[in-house]
């Protein structure tokens, strides 16, 4: 179907926008696994904090 | 024979408590990332190099293979949320009320990668990239009604109540979710309908009908994938003061 790799690219002359509509679907699934894997980084250094302090009250107390 | 049902009956009441549902979550979600990526590639095959070129829009209708999937999911998205909250709100259950709100975000990104590509198609075959047509002034208020349950359910301080009011919010939208489905037979409007693939020719409709299939599984794995990612999260943040959560070998360290 395509001839040569700039044919593909070109997409008929619809280039812009058939590259742009799979471009942003993919942009976006990887912003959304960034973004709640650094959800989920934050969370845990949380808790792992919030357990040290539990466990040496008194330090954390001064 | 009976005991073993019972058991089995068991067991799924046990994974509607968080704790339960933690570990298994986590093992399950490298298997829907696997198939999520397998559908992908096998769909982008299909899109790019087996789909012939449209007899009128040429290569452009190739923004069908994720435009149909993207609205297709932000619709299926919507209702399972919003059956996830109405669980949550009869019944109580706390994980229910979980799920509700780690759909939410990757249905409005759905409904967002809908409009866009959606914009993107109809600017080269309709000459603008936005038109008041009830198909897309529809699925632009689900898309409000995803930022609205989002918004709701942060401003509220009180988890229960944050749940119980999304919720209803939640089912009350669910009516949007048909007149999306049935605008184009309801309205004569500009979007065209949905059975676009059966006026080509039968071969035509079979290798584009595959593609879409393919990439609506690639983002329907996707998005099991992303809920499973995120409700572990707010699973984490909810019951952080369990102690399941404190001897978590991840918290521990």
């Amino acid at each position: 179907m395509w001839n040569s790799v700039s044919e593909f690219l070109a997409m008929g002359g619809y280039a812009l926008y058939v590259w742009s509509s799979f471009g942003l679907c993919a942009i976006a699934f990887c912003i959304e696994v960034l973004i709640v894997r650094s959800q989920r980084k934050t969370t845990l250094r949380r808790l792992r904090q919030a357990l040290l302090a539990d466990q040496y009250p008194q330090e954390s107390r001064q | 024979m009976n005991d073993l049902t019972n058991t089995s009956w068991l067991n799924w009441f046990r994974l509607a408590s968080p704790s339960t549902f933690y570990p298994v979550a986590g093992r399950l979600i490298p298997f829907f990332w696997i198939l999520s990526i397998a559908f992908g590639l096998a769909g982008l095959w299909v899109s790019f190099f087996v789909a012939p070129v449209d007899a009128v829009q040429g290569q452009g209708y190739r923004i069908i293979f994720v435009h149909v999937p993207a609205s297709w999911m932000s619709m299926f998205l919507y209702i399972v949320m919003a059956a996830w909250a109405g669980v949550g709100l009869v019944f109580n259950t706390r994980l229910s009320a979980m799920m509700a709100q780690a759909i939410a975000p990757i249905g409005a990104v759905m409904a967002f990668l809908s409009l866009w590509t959606g914009a993107f198609w109809g600017k080269p075959m309709w000459g603008a990239w936005w038109v008041w047509d009830a198909r897309l002034t529809s699925e632009l208020i689900l898309f409000f009604l995803y930022l609205g349950f989002i918004a709701l359910q942060a401003s509220i301080d009180q988890v229960r109540r944050a749940d119980k009011a999304g919720a209803i919010l939640a089912l009350v939208g669910v009516v949007n979710v048909p007149i999306i489905y049935f605008s184009v037979k309801w309205w004569n409007t500009l979007h065209q309908g949905a059975s676009v693939s059966m006026t080509k020719s039968p071969s035509m409709a079979h290798t584009m009908l595959w593609g879409m299939l393919l990439m609506a599984l690639c983002f329907w794995m996707y998005a099991i994938a992303m809920t499973l990612m995120r409700v572990r999260v707010i699973i984490l943040e909810r019951e952080s003061h369990a102690d399941w959560v404190q001897n978590l070998k991840e918290v521990k360290g």
